[in-house]
């Protein structure tokens, strides 16, 4: 079977997978459900590992073919949009982590939706989301991303409202899609830019005139002039905002959080999110040759992964301190695309999608545990009653402590090293950020861990009688999950970020003096000998410090956090209203839209459309006919007077 | 012989006065009726000094058709008088303004 071949089956398999059990879930029940999505993913899973070790041992050379032509302008727009594939190293890496942790998802969601009335419903829309996402990593042109960019933003709404009659989810799902609009809006700007600039949307053609790109420029307000280069990055990253929940659009991720648990691991922690991070280092022939779009990335990446990664230490509700773990991580993320480490970041996009997957199944593991109850304080002591979750949680909390060997430690480290290096304006700021954010890590999930785990049981006793191990079908992709995430640090290490060539580099675009990978290379010899390192680096001591806090405040003396709380009221109370983002989007946004609607409501709509024009024309035709029936009195002189005087006019009218 | 003019003169009297006589008339619908004949009547001159003028005959032939048509008229004329006498109980043309819109 030839690349393409397989591809397309990796594509399809979840389409008519979800298909099937969307519009058949009748006739095929549940047990056909689960079974037919949950081998399709399957089987593209085993195919994306073929077409990964075809291609990243270059036994294969990368493909970038178009398969159609969806629209063509004709001769008069020159513009074809195609649907097609570009399988590079990138692509497969993408492809490999949604399809392994999408078939993961699956096989957990068969024991936790198993008495859901949705049943069906659910293994259709996850699957529809796998396809989303791999037609979104798998496009050759702006367009497809563009198209599995919407749609996996669909099945992320549908999901997160997949409790329809949960008031809070109905406004969880809204709030996304609409969160989400915003960026798409900067998105698809910056790709209108990219057609009207580049003359096409396909990414090779883009980067072949990117040098041309950066030396024209545009004029957006009268008297300044941006090169083209910065303003398209700059939009396209916005969209990237939405998506990838980056500061200040980083309000829907939370909320996102009342869809079930499995939807939270495999689209707002794994997949879906990192979509900007992937899109951005796909961007990277165009993105690298603007510093000041580098710089943009670099600054906001840096302030959500430490501001948000502080809310996480306020937060009760389990599922939601690994939301604001998520938007943290993903600012590490950017952070490692601003500064030009692109293979950083997308080391810890692939590390991450292990670790806080299992952060996400486990914590769901939990709450099926405790009934679905998701409130931290009302745990505690669970470990002894759920063995393996607690394991598999832990080591899932160290991975994202950058403990080592596990795998947060490898990449996480190295962006926080290759922030330090970065020339990038900014940088110095983003360092700051990123190694403060670290100890904040630390606090947050050992605090989770701490809280739900360990310390007295705080659950009435009915609820600790019923608490219980969760069935194996739940149990097995946490093990996976926890397997995956203290190796494939240890193994992706070299090869992703500083052998010659790098996995990655053939789909990257890095300029040499922004090269800060190959800097740190120069010092790095194996994986063992960075992890004996690690007591020589100020991170890991500040995330020990970290641990340690966490366990001072939740075992050891249970009675600081009141007492901080008490007397840092005015800081505890700005965290608790997530630094007032939702308050001022409430007021401006949502308050502003409705008073502006309003306002065209009573004066354009009532007065102008209803006023003038519909009521306006009843009136005239009235009032004239009021008038007009003056005229006719009845009287038969008056008739003739009338039409004498007008043969009269006529008659003139026609001699002279 | 009397130059063709005026008789077009007189016809234009005519015709002037009997529309006079019905813009202005306010009381009687007879009196309406007799105008009307007044018109045709100087429509008639006017057909005979143009027949006079050009020799030719069609125009006196028409004459004779008006007469009849106006004889018929009248006929018909007085018989919705008549009626209308027996309906409303007069024949005020001021009291006729029921399609006063």
């Amino acid at each position: 079977m030839s690349i393409l071949q397989c591809c397309l089956i990796i594509v399809l398999a979840p389409l008519v997978g979800s298909v099937i059990a969307g519009f058949f879930r009748h006739q095929i029940g549940k047990i056909g459900a689960h079974t037919i999505t949950s081998g399709s993913v399957g089987l593209s899973l085993i195919l994306s590992l073929y077409v990964a070790k075809m291609i990243l041992t270059g036994a294969s050379p990368s493909l970038n073919t178009n398969l159609y032509t969806w629209a063509s302008g004709g001769d008069l727009f020159p513009f074809a949009f195609h649907i097609g594939f570009l399988i590079d190293p990138l692509t497969v890496l993408m492809m490999v982590i949604v399809t392994f942790v999408s078939f993961l998802v699956h096989i957990y969601t068969i024991g936790y939706m198993a008495d859901d009335p949705g049943y069906q419903r659910f293994f259709s829309y996850i699957s529809l989301f796998t396809f989303m996402m791999l037609m979104l990593i798998t496009g050759n042109n702006f367009l497809q991303l563009f198209f599995g960019w919407e749609g996996v933003g669909l099945v992320s709404y549908l999901l997160i409202g997949f409790w329809y009659e949960k008031e809070s989810a109905i406004e969880g799902s809204l709030k996304a899609f609409l969160v989400n609009r915003v960026g798409d809006f900067g998105f698809i700007i910056g790709i209108g830019l990219v057609l009207a600039y580049a003359g096409s949307l396909d990414y090779a053609a883009v980067f072949r005139s990117s040098s041309s790109l950066s030396t024209q420029t545009i004029e957006i307000f009268s008297g300044h002039s941006w090169s083209v280069l910065t303003v398209i990055c700059i939009f396209l990253f916005i969209g990237a905002m939405g998506k990838s929940a980056q500061v200040p659009l980083h309000v829907w991720l939370p909320e996102s959080m009342e869809g079930p648990t499995p939807i939270s691991a495999l689209i707002h922690a794994a997949t879906m999110v990192t979509a900007g991070v992937f899109m951005v280092a796909r961007i990277s022939p165009l993105i690298e040759l603007s510093t000041t779009a580098l710089s943009f990335v670099l600054i906001v990446g840096a302030t959500g992964a430490l501001f948000t990664g502080i809310l996480a230490i306020v937060m009760n509700d389990i599922k939601r301190v690994i939301a604001y773990s998520t938007l943290s991580q993903l600012g590490y993320m950017m952070v490692a695309m601003g500064a030009s480490a692109y293979s950083a970041g997308l080391f810890h996009l692939t590390t991450h999608a292990c670790f806080k997957a299992l952060l996400f199944l486990g914590a769901g593991s939990v709450i099926m545990g405790m009934h679905h109850e998701q409130d931290m304080r009302k745990m505690g002591g669970l470990w002894r009653k759920m063995p393996i979750t607690y394991v598999t949680f832990l080591i899932g909390s160290l991975a994202l402590c950058a403990i080592p060997p596990f795998a947060g430690f490898y990449s996480k480290d190295t962006i926080i090293e290759a922030v330090g290096l970065s020339t990038t304006p900014g940088g110095s700021y983003a360092y700051f950020c990123v190694v403060m954010g670290a100890m904040c890590t630390a606090i947050y999930s050992f605090r989770a861990l701490f809280m739900t785990f360990h310390g007295k049981p705080r659950m009435d006793e009915e609820t600790l009688s019923h608490v219980h191990e969760s069935p194996w079908v739940v149990l097995f992709p946490l093990i996976i999950l926890a397997i995956a995430s203290i190796v494939v640090g240890y193994l992706l290490y070299m090869p992703m970020l500083f052998d010659n060539p790098t996995l990655l580099s053939s789909s990257l675009f890095i300029l040499p003096e922004h090269n800060v990978l190959a800097e740190i290379a120069k010092e790095v010899s194996s994986p063992w000998m960075s992890m004996l390192e690690a007591p020589h680096s100020l991170v890991f001591w500040l995330t020990l410090i970290g641990i340690f806090i966490a366990y001072l405040c939740y075992i050891l003396i249970p009675s600081i956090p009141s007492f901080i709380v008490k007397y840092f009221n005015i800081i505890y109370r700005i965290l608790m209203d997530k630094y007032g983002f939702d308050s001022l989007n409430d007021f401006v946004f949502v308050r502003g839209t409705k008073s502006l609607g309003r306002l065209f409501y009573n004066v354009s709509d009532q007065k102008l459309i209803d006023g003038f024009f519909v009521n306006g024309t009843g009136r005239t035709v009235r009032w004239f006919a009021t008038k007009g029936r003056l005229i006719q009195d009845g009287y038969l002189n008056h008739y003739i007077a009338v039409m004498v005087l007008g043969v009269f006019g006529f008659l003139c009218w026609l001699i002279f | 012989m009397i130059p063709t003019t005026h008789y077009l003169i007189l016809s234009s009297i005519l015709f002037s006065l009997s529309l006079v006589g019905i813009i202005l008339n306010r009381r009687n619908i007879i009196l309406l009726l007799v105008c009307i004949e007044l018109m045709l009547l100087a429509v008639n001159t006017n057909f005979v000094a143009f027949s006079h003028y050009y020799s030719e005959i069609t125009g006196q032939i028409f004459v004779f058709f008006i007469l009849t048509v106006a004889a018929a008229e009248a006929a018909i004329g007085l018989a919705i008088v008549m009626l209308l006498y027996r309906n409303s109980g007069n024949i005020d043309v001021n009291k006729m303004n029921h399609l006063k819109g």
